[in-house]
């Protein structure tokens, strides 16, 4: 419990606008207590900012639990930053020393088109999940939910899959700018489920062009994906989805 | 202003379905020619939109965050209810109504608690169609738990991510569907004004939060499933950008506002750590049944460690007083409680602006009884999160707890349709007042979103667009589009420039969180709701003179998206200790110090078994108020004890 206060340089990604050009502005954080989030350090530099006169870095956020996907950075070269399976609202200034030099920089792929500062565009992640990521039941068309029993085992695996939060981090991480862990994850959740069996073929070439014409890289095995993850999605679902894909492409259209 | 319920008559268990029987339908072909505007795309405005869409409705839904998929939903950990008997142990539709009216302490409607009990079969079966991955026992059925010492298991649940996973099932939905062209979506859009034109919610003006562009969207109806209004309390369980502004603006457009006073507090939250902090992290409250919570006896022990304080000076206040409930006593006792321990000076942790907010949590017995490896199964990810937060962890020392504002069963008043007093404006979920009285149960939240959103408000809404068929065409160079239009873009310049520009929006929402917590919080009284009525109008005054936005309207600007938020939380919050002062009488997350029994919340039936509907007046310090009476054919009005 016992709060040290901090004294840290920050070099920090500014940006206008998606066609203007960026540049790294530095600032100094003093007095930053130990107990704060990483976000409320920013909070704090940015109050200042809009005391003196200038302007605040813009940065994404919401829920600051850890679970919106909203915020995401990389800090010093890392998306997150420096503490493993945790988002960087969730990131507390214990983890820095005074004296600390912090580069903060916004989610880096092509398809992640800079919108301000450290705030990105991630709604190619969204038209990925409208290409197929969900099982077609309409509303009140659905059976008694104990009818078709899942076994453990398998509903677990499926949550595994699905704690994905969307926050684009394995994309910012891997050398590629491959969104294939986001991709595979909601692919293999709704493929190891019993209700997503009439459209997973038809779902997985889908998504997977989709990804692909969003203009994210391909997967070539580097893992940087699973290790930046704040929810540890494992890199199994990437070859879960290849295997989809291949079963998608060799069947027939209809998948029968 | 009239406050009609609609709600149908007759045996209570027949009343949706007679009300469906009795409502005008809209032909299938017919649906495509209406267009209806959702704002926010939490569990409520997100099943709405993707059912409506599936429906055949023309629907654009618009949301402040980057994505549908991170409304504040997605943060709720527990579970959700309903009334599927699964367990065999006696739960029944009528049993989960009865559980929601008495837990709501008496002030809620029947008719529409009665509903939601009934909706929440359905809900689970078209989650689990979605594939939203419940919980499973080993035989591969859905495995339940009981939730805030319900007396029945009937909570399903997905890890401590129930909401995530709820709320994916309605965006995947939502997702199927604006690819299907059915729901235009509109991401990083904020609703600053209403359109109303005849009488009738006839569209919004918006914000593009990348562009600032101002433009409005006109529609035959509006629904709003905007949240709540817990960040009027500054630092709350929310997300940050959870505020009130589209409820509020529809309430100054002739919207009744419902029992705002009714807001609940969560015992077990993070404490504040400091003046910056931002937001207060939840722990389940299932911590509460292996933890026991204490203070120190002696101010003079606050500051030292908890390992270093003997068993005797030791004050394990709620076993004291509550010796039948002990730790387990509801959310508004234990956190009351609190409040009071650390006002007589004996709170712990770190000293935020002079006081020492935080009570003991202390799993020590429950780890020298039951063994470290089974605390840490059973709570080992909050562990977790705990320490991430706190630094330190609770298997060695305490942890530090205090409340922390969580819920708000206030909001629009709406009638039996979801319909508010302005017609064709609805409100679903936690934005509305309906059904949780004041207070709501655990596991209830998440029900009563996603039974407005996928099964009542689709329904509602074509009996609406049923009845008045045919609107006139409303164009957008209508006067009263662009009056609208012209006054969202003058409040804009106003923000942007006020004559003496000082401090960052946060500036003020911190200090009008602070008066609103300390006098219209846990626990209220007269004296302290008029000194807040005097201060907010001063501190509001203030805000308006003072505040500093810099850049431009016209671009990203996340100072001035605050800065109009926390100016429509002043105008509520004062509405807030104006109702907290109108209700003399203590009931559920409303504990008035002057209506009290040896410490107990004392209701009054006689004089308060009403609805509180206020309507805008113009002025914020002087609203109307409307009563709706409450009627309790089912369930008996009792008396709550915990002694």
């Amino acid at each position: 419990m016992s709060e040290e206060l901090l004294n840290l340089t920050l070099h920090v990604w500014r940006q206008d606008g998606p066609n203007d050009p960026g540049r790294f502005e530095t600032h100094q954080a003093n007095g930053i207590s130990t107990h704060m989030s990483f976000l409320e350090m920013l909070d704090v530099v940015n109050e200042d900012l809009i005391e003196k006169g200038k302007s605040p870095i813009a940065f994404d956020h919401d829920c600051r639990e850890g679970i919106c996907g909203s915020c995401g950075m990389v800090i010093n070269g890392v998306a997150h930053g420096p503490q493993k399976l945790t988002t960087c609202c969730q990131l507390h200034m214990r983890q820095f020393k005074s004296g600390d030099e912090i580069w903060l920089e916004p989610w880096r792929a092509s398809g992640f088109p800079v919108v301000k500062d450290l705030i990105v565009d991630r709604s190619a992640l969204d038209r990925i999940i409208q290409a197929g990521g969900y099982i077609s039941i309409r509303t009140g068309s659905a059976s008694e939910a104990n009818e078709m029993p899942i076994a453990k085992a398998i509903a677990d695996h499926a949550m595994d899959a699905a704690e994905c939060i969307g926050c684009g981090a394995c994309v910012a991480a891997c050398p590629n700018a491959s969104a294939s862990l986001f991709t595979a994850a909601k692919i293999s959740h709704l493929s190891l489920l019993p209700q997503g069996q009439a459209e997973r073929q038809d779902r997985a070439r889908k998504m997977v062009a989709q990804m692909d014409a969003e203009g994210f890289g391909g997967c070539t095995n580097h893992g940087e994906c699973e290790a930046a993850c704040p929810k540890g999605v494992s890199l199994q679902w990437i070859a879960r989805m290849n295997r989809e894909l291949v079963r998608a492409v060799v069947s027939s259209d209809s998948g029968v | 202003m009239q406050l009609r319920s609609n709600e149908p008559t007759g045996p209570i268990e027949h009343r949706w379905d007679k009300h469906k029987e009795s409502s005008k339908l809209v032909a299938p072909a017919n649906r495509r020619n209406y267009s209806i505007i959702v704002v926010g795309s939490g569990l409520a405005g997100g099943a709405a939109a993707a059912s409506l869409g599936e429906m055949g409705y023309n629907v654009k839904c618009f949301c402040y965050q980057d994505s549908p998929r991170r409304a504040h939903s997605i943060a709720a950990q527990g579970g959700i209810n309903a009334a599927k008997n699964y367990q065999n142990d006696g739960d029944s539709i009528f049993r989960l109504f009865y559980d929601t009216v008495k837990g709501g302490d008496f002030r809620s409607r029947e008719s529409n608690v009665y509903r939601l009990a009934q909706l929440s079969v359905s809900i689970i079966d078209q989650a689990v169609a979605q594939g939203v991955p419940f919980a499973r026992e080993y035989g591969g059925l859905l495995a339940n738990r009981s939730f805030g010492g319900a007396q029945v298991s009937r909570t399903f649940y997905a890890r401590g991510q129930t909401g995530q996973q709820l709320l994916l099932g309605a965006y995947q939905a939502l997702s199927r569907q604006i690819e299907e062209g059915t729901v235009e979506m509109m991401p990083r859009t904020e609703m600053l004004d209403l359109i109303v034109h005849d009488g009738r919610a006839r569209g919004i003006v918006t914000r593009c939060m990348t562009t600032g562009k101002v433009s409005p969207h006109i529609a035959d109806m509006v629904v709003l499933c905007t949240g709540g209004y817990g960040n009027v309390f500054y630092l709350s369980t929310n997300a940050k950008g959870c505020n009130c502004m589209a409820a509020w603006r529809a309430h100054r457009h002739g919207a009744a506002f419902a029992n705002p006073c009714f807001t609940q507090i969560h015992p077990t939250c993070i404490p504040q750590s400091g003046s910056y902090q931002s937001k207060l992290t939840l722990m389940s409250e299932s911590l509460r049944n292996d933890g026991r919570v204490w203070v120190p006896r002696n101010k003079e022990d606050v500051t030292k460690r908890p390992e270093d304080i003997p068993e005797k000076d030791r004050y394990y206040y709620l076993e004291e007083r509550y010796p039948a409930f002990g730790n387990l006593v509801p959310r508004d006792v234990a956190s009351r409680n609190a409040l009071y321990v650390t006002n007589e000076g004996l709170g712990v942790g770190l000293e935020v602006d002079g006081e020492r907010r935080g009570v003991y949590l202390d799993f020590g017995d429950a780890i020298n009884r039951l063994g470290e490896q089974t605390i840490r199964e059973r709570y080992g990810n909050l562990f977790e999160m705990y320490e991430r937060i706190a630094g330190e962890s609770p298997y060695e020392t305490p942890m530090r707890i205090y409340p922390a504002t969580h819920y708000t069963m206030g909001g629009l008043w709406v009638d039996y349709n979801l319909q508010t007093t302005i017609p064709g404006l609805f409100s679903g979920g936690e934005a509305n007042f309906s059904d949780h009285g004041a207070n709501r149960l655990g596991a209830s939240a998440l029900m009563q979103g996603l039974a407005d959103g996928y099964f009542v408000l689709p329904f509602t809404i074509g009996n609406y667009l049923g009845e008045v068929r045919t609107l006139p065409a409303l164009a957008e160079d209508h006067p009263n589009v662009t009056k609208a239009v012209g006054a969202v873009e003058e409040r804009i310049h106003r923000l942007m420039n006020a004559p003496e520009p000082k401090h960052a929006p946060e500036y003020f929402h911190r200090k009008l969180g602070r008066i609103i917590w300390t006098k219209c919080g846990m626990s209220r009284n007269k004296e302290g709701l008029e000194e807040a009525l005097r201060e907010i109008p001063k501190l509001r005054e203030q805000f308006w003179r003072e505040v500093k936005v810099m850049g431009s309207g016209s671009e990203l600007n996340q100072t001035l998206e605050r800065a109009g938020r926390v100016a429509d939380f002043f105008e509520l919050g004062e509405l807030m200790c104006i109702d907290a002062l109108e209700r003399e009488e203590s009931c559920g997350g409303h504990f008035r110090e002057e209506h009290e029994e040896n410490g107990e919340a004392l209701r009054d039936d006689e004089g308060f078994t009403y609805v509180s509907a206020w309507e805008w007046t113009g002025n914020p310090g002087d609203p109307r108020l409307h009563k709706e009476p409450l009627t309790f054919e089912y369930v008996k009005p009792s008396k709550r004890s915990y002694k």
